[in-house]
């Protein structure tokens, strides 16, 4: 049984991921666009409806956070996909662990998410937006840990949903999470706040207030995002034990 | 229950494959569906074997079981010794299953490479393009393939792992009569580098042609294991109608060709092991004979008369007996 993807096999996997053109267009470009039209008209504003942040800086931060769950979410699009043609189950004839497979859907999810991030980090940077090393290093560290529940998110997703209502339900849910969480605009007060600070997607945009100073989560953030990958996590192994029918 | 080796045949050396007391259902509307009953089959190395029977006797059920895709509710598999999860994930085995097709977005020399690293001694790429006819569209991408080559490219990617047992079930569903014939020359080139084979089909011809053996399973059970040119004698017979009054039938059973004769009214029913022969010996012998039907009795009713037995288990020889019985 191999535990840890093979490189030979990582490679195509990263490969037939980068050759996706939605991929290209919903985590990056849409991202990217929106940045530069939302931010651009708002570079002036040293501090963004009372966050204390900058407009490049917090709109930065909340674009890099939509385009990254959207890259780490699509993972479940394609299990999702892989599921529909059968090939789960021609891979589970390889000696390939599973775990391994969901290792690789993971790292290659990452890595897009890596790409959006830097492509959102260069479009701040052209617009005024300069940080300390150790502060750009902090935030994208938080950034990168704020995936790993929508990772399992994406597992779970992509097991219970076919290719036909998982696109519209991804769209339609990181939609709605990064509302909630900010994306758009800061939201201090009133009933999404107080519903925000329970969503993973909030602590994602919170990132942006390393930039403050070099304040990480407070602990309610990182309980948050424990408890989001654990019930995730939980309902990943669930979905994909009912899917292959193991137990 | 297995028919004794033919004569001549070789002594069959210790199993390494071995299913044992399979018993598979699954629910189904009206309560459950018993798929695969008591199934028992045996594998030596080496050898290929056909796993024969009409749509929903349970081949698939049990090459999922064997795979260890589907956990049985009852009985044991071996595969090499080990369980088929073990054999799996040391590479030992390679299957083309019945539905499927590939992930996109690669080309077809890009997937069977994917999948080849996957293994610890797989085949050279480049080999298992040329041998399966798919390295003239390696460059291509595997959502661009046609239905034909597609298949192609799923045997590329069963082959590639080098295995020691390769099932197939039904794998030459989607291809042309060419195609078919270059896929088995592939799988016979494979097969005699002492690689096991177990394949399913529908198709007796391909049984008889291809495999050393053949397992024939109806409605879920095994009712025949035996080699193919015997299974075929069973199975593959037809039979002659025609409207002859007053006929002899001990006459009409010792024409060349038939097997058994019965009387049916005014009709005679032939059951022929030759029916071209037997057609000329009954025309040459009895102009008058008309209203004529010559029937091939397909798997499909051969299986059902087979299983139509109280003790379906014992049925070749049963079976056998049966019908050369009726020239008494």
């Amino acid at each position: 049984m191999i535990e840890r993807p093979p490189l030979g096999y990582l490679r195509y996997e990263l490969l037939r991921t980068f050759r996706n053109r939605r991929f290209f267009i919903l985590s990056l470009v849409f991202p990217l666009v929106l940045y530069l039209l939302i931010a651009g008209s708002t570079r002036h504003e040293k501090d963004l409806g009372g966050t204390g942040v900058s407009a490049p800086v917090y709109f930065m931060v909340g674009m890099a956070a939509w385009g990254t769950m959207t890259a780490m979410l699509s993972c479940g699009a394609r299990i999702a996909a892989e599921r529909a043609v059968g090939w789960n189950r021609q891979l589970r004839i390889t000696p390939l662990a599973p775990r391994a497979y969901f290792r690789a859907k993971v790292l290659t999810g990452y890595a897009m998410a890596l790409i959006s991030l830097i492509v959102l980090y260069a479009a701040g940077a052209s617009l005024g937006v300069s940080l300390p090393a150790n502060e750009w290093l902090k935030m994208t560290f938080l950034i990168l840990v704020g995936l790993v529940p929508f990772a399992a998110l994406g597992i779970a997703l992509g097991h219970v949903l076919t290719p036909d209502s998982i696109g519209p339900a991804l769209g339609g849910g990181v939609a709605l999470l990064a509302f909630v969480g900010g994306v758009w605009f800061p939201i201090t007060s009133g009933f999404f706040f107080h519903l925000g600070q329970f969503l993973p997607s909030w602590w994602l945009v919170q990132a942006s207030h390393v930039a403050l100073g070099g304040h990480s989560w407070p602990t309610k953030g990182w309980l948050v995002m424990g408890g989001w990958t654990a019930l995730l996590s939980a309902l990943a192994v669930r979905a994909y034990r009912r899917d292959t029918g193991r137990v | 229950m297995s028919m004794p080796p033919a004569a001549g045949a070789r002594v069959a050396p210790a199993p390494e494959i071995r299913m044992q007391g399979l018993v598979k259902s699954f629910k189904g509307p009206d309560g459950p569906i018993e798929a695969v009953r008591q199934v028992e089959i045996e594998i030596a190395a080496g050898e290929t074997v056909a796993l024969l029977g009409p749509n929903g006797a349970g081949k698939s059920t049990t090459i999922d079981m064997l795979l260890g895709l589907l956990e049985p509710d009852a009985g044991t598999v071996s595969v090499f010794g080990r369980s088929p999860a073990d054999a799996v994930a040391a590479g030992a085995v390679g299957a083309m299953l019945q539905t499927g097709s590939l992930i996109r977005d690669l080309t077809v020399r890009e997937l069977v490479s994917m999948m080849a690293a996957l293994y610890p001694e797989p085949l050279a790429v480049e080999e298992v393009l040329q041998l399966t006819g798919t390295s003239e569209f390696a460059g291509q991408r595997t959502q661009k393939l046609s239905g034909g080559q597609t298949q192609r490219v799923r045997a590329a990617v069963a082959l590639v792992s080098n295995p020691e047992l390769l099932v197939l079930d039904e794998p030459t569903v989607a291809l042309d009569v060419e195609g078919r014939n270059a896929f088995w020359r592939v799988m016979r080139e494979f097969a005699a580098s002492g690689r096991t084979i177990l394949f399913a089909t529908h198709y007796l011809e391909e049984a008889d042609a291809y495999a050393d053996r053949a397992v024939l399973m109806a409605h879920g059970k095994l009712v025949a294991d035996g080699p193919t040119n015997e299974i075929k004698a069973m199975v593959g017979s037809r039979t002659i109608r025609a409207t002859l009054p007053g006929a002899d039938l001990d006459a009409l059973a010792g024409l060349p060709g038939v097997s058994g004769a019965e009387r049916r009214g005014e009709a005679v029913l032939l059951a022929c092991e030759d029916s071209d022969a037997a057609i000329r010996a009954l025309l040459a012998a009895h102009p008058q004979a008309r209203d004529i039907e010559i029937n091939a009795a397909g798997l499909e009713q051969a299986f059902l008369e087979l299983t139509g037995e109280p003790d379906a288990a014992s049925a070749p020889v049963a079976a056998t007996a049966r019908v050369r019985g009726a020239s008494a």
